[in-house]
């Protein structure tokens, strides 16, 4: 039997949640179907959450994707499709993939990261194509482009080092109407390894206090830094994501198992932590940077 | 002798030739073992330049290798060689790494500006950042000209001067202590 699981209208790092709770009853290797075909828009932290999802289930999914042109032809320009097609067992439309030009909106189309190489990769690209983006359209200074890159290596090195397996990275821009009315520039990366707790738990000699589960393992390692390895040198990257994103603004999320953390701006009413949620394998993460908007 | 390590060089002979970031915890790993490899080959005591000129970018991860990893093991661990370091060919961005580390690593380095200007960063007590400034200006130094200069009790400056020796900040000499640029 294949159960279906009901993409939302609009897919983001909440609604994503909605798409989990459908997926928590169903057994590992029982057959779903994740119907896309109402989905008008996803940020990449969805489109990525989506291949993470194809990855951890044991029976190879199927998928059908957005009915409207205008959304799957998004979708393919992100990315999405080149990996979704080798992912997911596809039903219905597929968008052919296009020569024309890249869209702009996509700083960084989704990118598998596994090895240390893809890494300088990902930082060279954008590097490349942000610069003017972040300056001009967002308002950004020059060095916080700098700083951007520096973050972008820092979470996609989670993967690497973390993960024991590979992941997903994507950086776009979009006008966040909900929240904010300002555009935003948004780093999605998303891996379905081993997450947060299983990683620290690995740590030689390891006591593990009372309270240990999805939502203390963020705590220890996004708020105090801790890493798995003793090396007093480990654990900076975090923390210098917390840096830039508490500078310019910025949201980081970070979901792993159960629970997601979240370093809250003023602009957003998220919660700092959300725990008990419906599980999702390895370490989902949210950078928003948002447009610059000039005092007054 | 000063020598000069050019890290962006070091970065495209031992990692990849197409490299001009300095990102990810291996590509650290690869500079820095380099690095330590070029400095065996020198005679000590020396003053070695890390010149990171040409590297567009460093993350933290790199930072924490090459540059909090390194001096770690040269100012902080028991009886290591005397080798001292300047840093050059920073920008804004490098900095916010490198500082980043020397906090964690409870390490100054001196870093060479674009006009030639020496600046300490780093962690270090305020007493002996003054004491660095005077031996800075002065180039050579004893321990009566730092009292002097920061109107400090007889006696006082002497642990201060031993302790910048130390942490490779100044070099002492059999004549006194002398700022890195005047010890070659």
């Amino acid at each position: 039997m294949t159960t279906v699981i009901t993409v939302p209208p609009s897919l983001d790092d909440h609604t994503l949640e909605q798409l989990l709770e459908q997926l928590a009853p169903v057994a590992i290797d029982q057959k779903v179907l994740v119907d896309a075909r109402h989905t008008r828009w996803a940020s990449p932290y969805g489109l990525t959450a989506l291949l993470t999802l194809a990855q951890s289930r044991g029976t190879q999914a199927a998928f059908t994707g957005p009915e409207t042109e205008e959304t799957a032809s998004y979708w393919q320009r992100a990315g999405f499709y080149r990996y979704a097609e080798e992912l997911f067992e596809m039903h219905g439309h597929v968008p052919r993939a296009r020569t024309t030009s890249a869209e702009s909106n996509v700083l960084l189309e989704i990118t598998p990261v596994a090895k240390s190489d893809d890494v300088h990769d990902v930082v060279d690209r954008i590097q490349s194509k942000a610069q003017q983006i972040l300056v001009n359209e967002l308002n950004l200074d020059p060095m916080a482009t700098m700083r951007f890159a520096m973050t972008l290596s820092e979470v996609c090195q989670n993967i690497v080092e973390h993960a024991q397996t590979m992941g997903w990275v994507a950086v776009q821009t979009y006008r966040y109407r909900q929240r904010l009315g300002r555009r935003v520039v948004v780093i999605a990366v998303c891996d379905a390894g081993i997450g947060f707790r299983r990683s620290l738990e690995s740590a030689p000699g390891r006591k593990l206090s009372d309270r240990w589960d999805d939502a203390a393992a963020l705590e220890e390692a996004v708020i105090r830094g801790v890493s798995r390895f003793r090396d007093p040198g480990r654990g900076q990257g975090l923390a210098g994501v917390r840096r830039y994103v508490g500078r310019w603004d910025g949201k980081l999320s970070v979901r792993s198992g159960t629970a997601r953390i979240s370093l809250v701006p003023p602009w957003d009413d998220d919660l700092p932590l959300r725990e008990h949620l419906s599980p999702l394998p390895g370490s989902q993460v949210q950078i928003t940077i948002p447009e610059r908007v000039p005092q007054k | 002798m000063i020598y000069h390590i050019s890290v962006s060089s070091v970065l495209r002979k031992t990692v990849c030739d197409l490299y001009t970031n300095l990102v990810t915890r291996p590509t650290g790993v690869a500079v820095r073992q380099a690095i330590e490899a070029a400095l065996a080959e020198l005679p000590e005591p020396n003053v070695t330049v890390i010149d990171f000129a040409h590297v567009k970018m460093l993350d933290f991860s790199c930072a924490d290798e090459v540059v909090g990893k390194l001096l770690d093991f040269y100012q902080n661990a028991a009886a290591q060689p005397q080798r001292y370091f300047l840093i050059r060919g920073v920008h804004d961005g490098h900095l916010e790494a490198i500082e980043a580390v020397l906090e964690r690593y409870n390490l100054a380095v001196i870093v060479e500006e674009e006009g030639g200007a020496l600046r300490l960063v780093g962690t270090l007590e305020d007493g002996a950042r003054r004491a660095w400034q005077v031996v800075n200006a002065h180039g050579h130094c004893g321990p009566l000209d730092i009292e002097r200069a920061l109107g400090a009790p007889a006696g006082s400056a002497t642990r201060v001067l031993d302790h910048l020796s130390a942490r490779r900040l100044v070099m002492r000499r059999d004549d006194g202590f002398v700022s890195l640029p005047q010890s070659v």
